[in-house]
């Protein structure tokens, strides 16, 4: 499966990276290597493996339903590019 | 299929399909994969933790109340209990989605197919299926009016519990929607797993809807999105379906595509966000193990879950001999079936299971209703009005005067029996008292006497209303119909 | 007096402040002075000398109140992948710019509690994502052997200022963390041990993620010894990590008894790969040679699917990784580059605050996941990964630890095998298959290439059972008695 400009473009929206156009085809060549590479996992018989769902034995860690966090808007707003009045504030959202 | 309501289209009738997607806030102290807390209304990012903030680092841990709440509301769904389920990445960026990605339950949620009971105006009841009930963390908050370019973020929402309840496509009509979310909401608040305040956004939908010929393939669906009080959800289909159909009328066909709702302007219209293709890239998040629990940890919440209102409403029918709509007003929410029933049978109370479903449903709903209160902020309390009806099945007072007596219990808070001797509203039964009011009225109005005798039923009321009027209301309106009969002999 | 404190183990120099011959904040100023002689190496970067002396003060303090703790006044560096309170972190990226965290990783956090002096953040590979750490936005880390050869080498990576600042002696050990060879990699380039626990060991709370099923944080030092003492202060149960492990923390020193008579070495046929270097291929038939010496019994087992783990991981990381950097989206904390309008601001920051490996990766990552092919890759390799783990858990079944090489080949130059990516990601050959199965793996210096470069040999044990590891790595490292020193400036 080979990728081509468009579909390098189209990944590259999805993980919303600004790709120029002169450098779509020398993403998309490295971007087949890799794939044509790893594309040997198809020789691996898989059919009666369940995928890994986590790598050491153990069982999913629990919290009680208790409040211990949080009210601290001035930590969580420290490193903010923008705020105002307590809020993040991010370039206009249009729903 | 019952319960459709066809769209007569000018080129023949055409049958609505709604599917309902409900996200409703898990009611707990805590979020779901964060220590922060859930109290609406706060400060903006004052609950937010910074796993909630999603800094660098940061990972998550699940609050098992939450898990028990999905659980304990697959079972009031009638649900299959999944005893392996697994949260996944949804991922996609938008500013009020910290992580760039919502933890959700994708291939294998926490609760599998039920079905819900919905009450129709017609009594037939009609069953509508759930798919799967799966947890997720809510977004943040995005204001978009504080700033003519920017958006005003806040996370206090952000990782708050969600369920997001997911219907088939089963309703025809926005009545079954209204209905149906009448139902679920009702459910829920039963086992205080959602408190279902659609204002406060704790309980949300989005409405998929389509149309169709009847008895052919299901049409291409539009989802609206977000729709926050059952009225807007009943509007919206109605808008939503009417578009659909017009389109197709015209020869057109329907985009399926993400709409949104305008309460103002009666209508429906497309998001002119329109994410990537809508290409979400679900994995298992690596953070964190499948989520695992034994038969035994969803029997013990099954033991612990309360009467639900089908069953109660059943119940209500067989023990009480109610009509199935008394029976279904009464048991609509948890608290208002609780207060009837402890006006029927609660400590120190008792009395006609038919009489106290009248006056809860009549007459202390209808004064409630119009002073803007609920059941629980009602100044008559189920032990006072349960004496109140007392004294109308013993005869100490009639029905009317009980009428007068249960707005002064609205306004005072005082026993019915108090205000009845402090009044003597206490009912005669002394027939000479009774004969002698009658008497004083016959010699008053001889032409009416005459009527009377030759059988005007219309004179008759007319003699009551003036002998009960002559004794304040207080006479038995049985003993003056009688006294009546025997003084003009009608 | 200053080189010899620097020279000092963390062992040797934990014994020196016990008797009071010393005191941290001389052992303080002894490592600054070499953090400032060796900037040329660019191991740190940010370097914190008045925090460190402020640390070494407040451990020579306890000390003398008799609260001394396991590493007290002993300086460490720290990967800047940890965040650290107050302190500027920044994964090596751009997009990470001023970023000061307002909260310190457990891991960090258990060091300081037990007494450790931070000198500094280290250099890295940007995200970790690398085994040169020529991706970092803060320039290459020069390996200190680079003067043996007269050539700018590099240190390997991802933990490549760690390791570096290691084996040049500017920090009695570091803290780096492992996602497919992070650690143990750059330790075998630099000539010092390096140490990936049991997957679930160590907290990742707190540490910027890779790859989640796969980072771990570990120890970089000069010994086996001092790995241990390391890693019973770093490791812990925590739980603000769903994925780290109740189980209590062994003493790991103690496990150290230099015994390995009877012990069962498995040696994987299949780690012999075409085209590998001889001297790599003669060092491990040294290694086995040592083993059986000490009294082990060498086990040859198979482990089928080795070539696959490269591949797999390949898979399995970025893909892992393009969720776990979606989070830097100039919103809330680092860079924000703005743009015309939303999705534009989104576009032109990631654009600007990731490195090209970065972005490669996270377009896999992408990739795999999406509409289509999330089967084909991402499923196949989660189920690859199974069978992987599987392997492993057959040859345990006839062995106790595994001993292979730790890398395919010495330090190269700076700027080689940077055309081809394929080419950089066999580095990690080796060590990958360890963290696809979660497995806790370690590097020890075991000799010199023939242009008296270090090369590492690197010994994997069964999940949590990081003491036998140990316990055979000590006797490697006994019977390698690597004295090499990269030539000080
Ligand atoms: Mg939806
Ligand atoms: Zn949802």
């Amino acid at each position: 499966m080979a990728l081509d400009k468009a579909d390098v473009l189209h990944i590259a929206r999805l993980a919303r990276i600004r790709v120029a156009a002169e450098d779509l085809e020398g993403i998309a060549s490295d971007l087949n290597h890799i794939i044509d590479w790893v594309e040997q996992l198809g020789e691996v018989e898989t059919d009666t493996t369940a995928p890994m769902t986590s790598v050491v034995q153990m069982a999913l860690k629990t919290r009680d339903d208790v409040v211990g966090d949080g009210g601290y808007a001035d930590k969580v707003l420290a490193n903010a590019p923008e705020t105002a009045d307590g809020f993040f504030v991010v370039p206009k959202v249009i729903e | 299929m019952t319960g459709a309501a066809l769209i007569k289209g000018h080129t023949g009738d055409w049958e609505v399909v709604i599917g309902l997607e409900v996200h409703a806030h898990v009611v707990s102290e805590s979020k779901l994969f964060s220590a922060a807390a859930t109290t609406f209304g706060a400060a903006p990012n004052s609950q937010v933790s910074l796993v909630d903030a999603a800094m660098p680092g940061m990972l998550p841990v699940i609050n098992m109340h939450c898990v028990r709440q999905a659980v304990r509301t697959g079972l009031g769904l009638n649900a299959k209990i999944n005893l392996h389920s697994v949260f996944d990445r949804k991922n996609y960026f938008y500013p009020d989605l910290p992580q760039g990605y919502q933890i959700s339950q994708f291939k294998q949620p926490v609760v599998g197919e039920g079905v819900v009971v919905i009450d129709m105006p017609s009594g037939e009841p009609r069953e509508i299926g759930i798919e799967r009930l799966h947890l997720e963390q809510d977004a943040g908050k995005s204001l978009h009016d504080q700033h003519s370019t920017k958006s005003y973020i806040d996370l206090n929402r952000a990782g708050v519990a969600l369920m997001e309840i997911v219907s088939k496509p089963d309703m025809r009509s926005a009545d079954e929607a209204a209905a149906y979310l009448t139902k679920m909401r009702s459910i829920l608040r039963y086992l205080g797993t959602c408190d279902g305040n659609m204002q406060e956004g704790s309980m949300r939908a989005d409405v998929n809807v389509s149309v169709r010929r009847p008895g052919t393939a299901l049409g291409t669906r539009c989802e609206i999105k977000n729709v926050n009080s059952i009225r807007f959800v009943r509007q919206a289909i109605e808008v939503e379906s009417w578009r659909q159909v017009e389109i197709l009328e015209d020869g057109g066909s329907i985009d399926q595509e993400t709409r949104l709702f305008d309460p103002d302007k009666g209508e429906t219209r497309a998001m002119r966000s329109k994410e990537e293709s809508h290409d979400y890239r679900y994995f298992p998040d690596p953070d964190l193990l499948p989520l695992e629990f034994d038969q035994s940890f969803v029997d013990d919440l099954r033991a612990g879950l309360p009467e639900l209102p089908d069953a109660k409403k059943a119940r209500f029918v067989s023990e009480y001999a109610l009509s199935e709509y008394d029976a279904g007003v009464l048991v609509v929410e948890r608290e208002t079936a609780a207060y009837y029933e402890a006006v029927v049978d609660g400590e120190g109370a008792g009395c006609d299971p038919k009489l106290a479903a009248n006056w809860v449903i009549s007459e202390l709903f209808g004064r409630l209703n119009r002073e803007g209160k609920t059941i629980a902020e009602s100044p008559v309390s189920a032990t006072q009005l349960s004496g109140l009806i007392k004294l109308v099945e013993d005869d100490t007072i009639s029905g009317r005067i009980a009428k007068d007596v249960f707005a002064q219990m609205f306004e005072t808070g005082t026993d019915a029996a108090a205000i009845v001797a402090a009044k003597g509203l206490k009912q005669i039964t002394d027939s000479g008292a009774i004969e002698a009011a009658v008497e004083k009225v016959i010699q008053a109005s001889p032409e009416q006497a005459v009527q009377f005798r030759e059988g005007n039923q219309k004179v008759a009321g007319w003699f009551v209303g003036q002998v009960m009027k002559a004794t304040q209301g207080k006479a038995n309106p049985k003993l003056v119909n009688e006294i009546l009969k025997k003084k003009l002999g009608g | 007096m200053m080189s010899a404190l620097t020279d000092l183990t963390i062992a040797e120099a934990g014994s020196l402040l016990t008797k009071g011959e010393i005191s941290a904040v001389d052992l303080a100023d002894a490592h600054i002075a070499a953090m400032e002689a060796e900037a040329e190496l660019n191991a740190f970067i940010t370097p914190t000398p008045e925090r460190a002396r402020e640390m070494a003060a407040a451990a020579d303090a306890s000390r003398a109140r008799g609260e001394a703790g396991l590493l007290n006044g002993i300086p460490l560096a720290a990967k800047d992948l940890f965040c650290t309170e107050g302190i500027l972190t920044t994964a090596g990226s751009h997009i990470l710019q001023g970023f000061e965290p307002v909260y310190e990783s457990t891991v960090s956090e258990n060091l300081w509690q037990a007494g450790a002096v931070l000198l500094g953040k280290t250099n890295l590979d940007e995200f970790a994502m690398g085994s040169s750490n020529v991706t970092s936005h803060y320039g290459p880390v020069k390996n200190p052997w680079g003067r043996a050869v007269g050539r700018d080498l590099v240190p390997g990576g991802s933990s490549g200022g760690s390791a570096a600042a290691v084996a040049a002696r500017i920090a009695l050990g570091a803290v780096g963390t492992d996602t497919g060879g992070s650690i143990r990699q750059p330790a075998a380039f630099s000539g010092i041990v390096g140490m990936k626990p049991t997957y679930g060991r160590c907290s990742r709370w707190g540490i910027v993620a890779f790859a989640s099923s796969l980072d771990q944080a570990g120890p970089l030092t000069r010994t086996v010894q001092d790995a241990a003492i390391m890693l019973r202060a770093m490791a812990s149960h925590d739980p603000k990590d769903s994925t780290s492990v109740d189980r209590s923390v062994p003493d790991y020193e103690a496990a150290l008894t230099g015994d390995v008579r009877g012990l069962r070495v498995g040696v994987p046929a299949e780690y012999r790969l075409d085209g590998m270097p001889a001297e790599i291929e003669a060092l491990w038939q040294q290694g086995i040679t040592w083993m059986r010496d000490a009294g082990a019994e060498i086990v040859e087992v198979s482990l089928p699917l080795t070539k696959y783990a490269l591949p797999c991981y390949y898979i399995v990381a970025p893909a892992e990784a393009s969720s776990n950097l979606a989070r830097y989206d100039g919103m809330r904390f680092g860079l924000r580059v703005d743009g015309a309008d939303l999705t534009d601001t989104y576009e032109s920051t990631r654009a600007a605050g990731f490195g090209a490996e970065v972005k490669r990766r996270v377009m896999i990552g992408t990739y795999v996941l999406s509409a289509g092919y999330y089967d084909a890759y991402y499923l196949k390799a989660q189920k690859v990964r199974s069978r992987i783990g599987e392997d492993f858990e057959a040859a345990f079944g006839r062995c106790d630890v595994l001993l292979t090489p730790t890398a395919p080949s010495a330090a190269f130059t700076i700027g080689e095998r940077q055309d081809d990516p394929i080419l950089m990601y066999l580095n990690d050959v080796f060590t990958v298959p360890a963290n696809l199965a979660g497995l806790p793996g370690i590097s020890v210096p075991a000799g010199l290439d023939r242009e008296g470069l270090p090369l590492g040999l690197q010994i994997i044990g069964r999940a949590f059972d990081e003491e036998t590891m140990f316990r055979a790595a000590g006797v490697l490292e006994t019977a390698a008695d690597f004295t090499a020193k990269p030539p000080a400036l």
